[in-house]
């Protein structure tokens, strides 16, 4: 089967069925993105498949087969990946770090299509994506910094 | 482990760097501390560049200990913090003191030992800088890692001299010189999570994300009744499966917190081991398990609230006071059981070799899981190896190492190294459950409103006869110092289901009960929840200290954080909307005084949602990194307000919940806005991992009360439960 993972090309025989997140991280190596609760309720594995954010624990890898798999290995280098990371950094959002891998790929496909995301396109992206450390606060924040619009939380108080 | 004594002797040893350069190690006696620095890796070291290497010796599971105990060590060496290097320390309790995370005990166990070892470090380089400057040590400073003599404005830094001061005499730590708080210059300052720049790469340093050459996969099938036996498997048809190395089974041998009778599957992947396991047909006898229903523990409850309970408490006279009162308020309580759901699943890779056994977890208690694999697998302990990997979260579920003697013991029997990895499933049928409880309390109100009686029966669970694990029902200290007369009673319902601690276990229950009863008994009496309290402050006896639940319960440090949340919430000026309410709360826990004020709202349906929640909270002196420390205050009351919605229930012994839909944590659009802010107040600095948790949930509740009338006397709170009446 063939797959390109990070602009990186992949010819593997893989069991179709095979969901993507143990394909990517037992077969090929790229452990970043996390394995949280297998039926797509968490987000910590999100990845993107052609630049749309897919949960790769219910994704067989025979569903992907030769398209572009972007993992939070390589998404510093889009534009929208390396300013997250930055801002994830200088907000310090992380406590324990865990689910941080599919926060930050669902935040890169909504700054793509959404370049200056108000509180409620945050609010609809992220909803799929929890933290069991709750940094939500923190995540919004840095979203926002990273899109350079104003930090303050507009929802209602 | 709230009651954990805090006080540590701590020696310190220095020797020279291989190739040059200073390295000091710490022990608990002055030839542990010798044969520590005789190694050369530990505890602070101090390269010819400069570099300086400080060891974390707590796990870190989010709670930001790997970053916070060295600033404190940094602070007092007087180095530049981007000179610091960061490593794990090897877990090894006789050279770093106790290494475990829990009971926010990190911070008041360590923050003196630290700062004077830190001190001592300094105090070697200004000696060494003042013997190769010819100068007086008193004419030197320390700035950046650099030793400075004004007057002739010459510098020397710390790699320069490294070599030299290693072989400076130690002072003693208990004389040496501290630094002045006020001229601190990293304690105090916002500094991000020293592997946080791994996190957002996706660096492999999660307990999961750990490859061990030769390793295989590994998942169990343990049973879904705690003790349940193996009855038959179908091990001979798994075997065939694609990508199955090996099947066998393990016995269980009654120990609590180890293994248990299971089927163990080693595969060429994770993926393969899963799939094989969900062909698995296995019979269990779980005849066990029948008692054991929710709805059973309830009626049992019920039954035993009626009567009277175990003595814990008696101070004054209760009934006489009730009798006397001029009125009386009683309200029956419920909790549920709750999981703890760390994100990252339970894991553990065990290699097994005929030298000793080496172990790779994501553990709160890797001391506690080295002697369980030693006992288990009958090998001395020093021939077992655990190293400390990030957790991805704890919460207490990490006191436990089941996960990780299950991987030793699943190793040693396939004969390679095995990653052992649990599903989401497994780890809510599998976990040491945060125990419900059940209570009645009453509470007497004197003729001028004031509180003169309390009395509460807890009902909660044991294991043996004797209280289960994280299920006490210990005093509420505010009542206990506040109240005149004041009774605790307790009584247990035999249990099968394992229970544990769960981030400030108790508090996390027994917060709500009383915080959400006293608001009822202010309402009672006539009296705002702030002024009740005051008043209650204000005319508290000398009482006993809020004993089991750290040290004495310090009346005026509440007074100032309650002060201090009236103004800042604007308690006195709040106008809330039709279906909207405020609700106050405050705990003591950990060490830690926590207030707060929620403001909900809650729509005609039942639905309710958090829109704003003011923490004031009290944790000492010093608020070491703040970037930790408020984020951890508002991961606290999200996940707070998320217990309230959680349940686990149990048919026949088996939880009923299996994954996240079934146990909903809060969400990004769920979160509300948190006003967080510390008192400085003269006291060593304490933890902060659970005590702005335990009030939130009352603070919730009673601000619905105010916005529907209802009162939440049973969790979990349901939409159905307010729809009747909002």
């Amino acid at each position: 089967m063939k797959f390109t993972i990070n602009g990186k090309a992949y010819d593997q025989d893989v069991p179709e069925d095979m969901p993507l997140l143990w394909a990517l991280r037992d077969t090929f190596g790229l452990v970043g993105t996390k394995f949280g609760c297998g039926i797509a309720q968490c987000g910590a594995c999100t990845v993107h498949v052609d630049g749309t954010p897919v949960r790769a624990c219910i994704t067989p890898v025979g569903a992907v087969e030769g398209e572009a798999v972007t993992t939070i290995e390589g998404i510093g280098q889009t534009k929208e990946g390396k300013a997250l990371q930055a801002a994830w950094l200088e907000v310090d959002v992380m406590q324990c770090g865990y689910c941080q891998a599919g926060q930050i790929m669902t935040a890169a496909a909504l700054l793509k299509e959404t370049p200056k995301p108000t509180d409620a396109d945050i609010d609809v992206a992220m909803d799929g994506n929890l933290c069991r450390c709750a940094t939500y606060t923190r995540i919004r924040a840095a979203i926002k910094k990273a899109a350079g619009v104003a930090l303050a939380d507009t929802r209602e108080a | 482990m709230d009651d954990v004594k805090i006080s540590r002797r701590l020696f310190v040893s220095a020797a020279v760097l291989a190739g040059g350069g200073f390295v000091m190690g710490f022990g608990a006696s002055p030839s542990e501390a010798q044969s520590a620095a005789a190694r050369l890796t530990d505890y602070v070291a101090v390269a010819p560049d400069g570099t300086v290497t400080i060891r974390a010796k707590n796990p870190e599971v989010g709670q930001g200990v790997k970053t916070m105990l060295p600033m404190i060590i940094a602070e007092e060496m007087d180095v530049d913090w981007a000179q610091v290097r960061v490593e794990t320390a090897p877990v090894d309790e006789k050279t770093y003191g106790p290494q475990f995370a829990g009971g926010s005990l990190t911070t008041p166990m360590n923050y003196e030992t630290m700062r004077r070892a830190g001190a001592a470090a300094r105090a070697m380089f200004l000696q060494a800088g003042a013997e190769a400057l010819k100068v007086p040590v008193a004419e030197l400073s320390a700035v950046k890692g650099t030793v400075v003599h004004k007057a002739s404005g010459k510098k020397l830094s710390y790699g320069t001299l490294a070599t030299a001061a290693a072989k400076v005499p130690v002072p003693d730590l208990k004389t040496v010189a501290l630094k002045d708080p006020k001229t601190f210059t990293l304690i105090g300052q916002f500094k991000g999570g020293v592997d946080s720049p791994k996190i957002v790469r996706g660096a492999p340093i999660f307990g999961i994300d750990t490859v061990v050459p030769g390793m295989k996969y590994a998942i169990l099938a343990k049973p879904p009744v705690y003790g349940a036996k193996l009855k038959s498997a179908n091990l001979d048809d798994i075997r065939k499966l694609p990508g199955v190395a090996q099947v066998f089974t393990l016995e269980g041998k009654g120990d609590f917190h180890g293994i248990q009778d299971c089927v163990a599957i080693v595969a060429d992947q994770w993926w393969y081991a899963k799939s094989a396991r969900d062909q698995l047909d296995i019979v269990w006898d779980e005849a066990i398990g029948v008692p054991h229903d929710t709805a059973t523990y309830a009626a049992q409850a019920e039954t035993l609230l009626t009567g009277s309970g175990e003595p814990i408490r008696d101070k004054g006279d209760v009934r006489t006071a009730l009798a006397a009162a001029a009125k009386t308020v009683e309200a029956v309580y419920e909790t549920p059981f709750i999981p703890h759901v760390p994100l990252e699943p339970q894991n553990c890779t065990a290699r097994v070799t005929a030298d000793g056994i080496e172990i790779w977890a994501p553990t709160q208690s890797p001391g506690g899981g080295r002697r369980l694999v030693a006992q288990t697998l009958g090998v001395p302990e020093e021939k077992v190896t655990v190293h400390m990997v990030r957790g991805g979260g704890g919460f207490g579920r990490r006191l436990e190492n089941d996960y990780m003697v299950e991987a030793a013991a699943v190793a040693q029997k396939a004969g390679v190294p095995v990653k052992l990895l649990w599903t989401r499933e497994d780890d809510i049928a599998y976990d040491y459950f945060r125990p419900g409880n059940y209570h009645r309390l009453r509470a007497g109100l004197d003729g001028a409103g004031g509180l003169s009686a309390y009395q509460a029966h807890g009902v909660t669970f044991a294991r043996g006869g004797k209280t289960a694990q994280g299920a006490g029902i210990t005093p509420d200290g505010f009542a206990q110092i506040t109240v005149p007369n004041y009774r605790l009673e307790q009584s247990l319902i035999e249990t099968l289901v394992p229970t544990g601690y769960l981030r400030a276990p108790s508090s996390n229950s027994l917060a709500y009960v009383h915080e959400c009863f006293l608001d009822e008994v202010a309402h009672a009496a006539g009296k705002d929840p702030f002024d009740f309290r005051l008043h209650l402050i204000e005319t508290a006896g000398k009482g006993p200290a809020a004993e089991g639940r750290g040290p004495d319960y310090d009346l005026k440090r509440l007074k100032v954080i309650l002060d201090t949340l009236r103004t800042r919430s604007g308690w006195d000026r709040r106008k809330p909307a039709a279906g909207e309410g405020f609700g106050l709360a405050t705990y003591f826990s950990h060490r830690g005084y926590f207030a707060e004020v929620a403001k909900v709202r809650v729509s005609p349906d039942g639905t309710w949602r958090v829109l704003k929640v003011w923490v004031v909270g009290d944790v000492g002196s010093q608020i070491i990194n703040p970037a930790g420390a408020i984020n951890q205050v508002e991961g606290s009351v999200i996940d707070g307000i998320g217990e309230l919605r959680q349940a686990i229930t149990f048919d026949k012994g088996r939880a009923v919940q299996g994954n996240f839909h079934e146990v909903p944590l809060m969400r990004m659009s769920e979160a509300p806005h948190i006003d967080t802010h510390f008192v400085l107040s003269d006291n060593p600095p304490t933890g902060l991992g659970e005590p702005a948790l335990p009030p939130v949930i009352p603070a919730v509740c009673n601000a619905i009360f105010a916005a529907t009338g209802v009162r939440v006397r049973k969790l979990p709170l349901t939409p159905e439960a307010l729809a009747k009446k909002a």
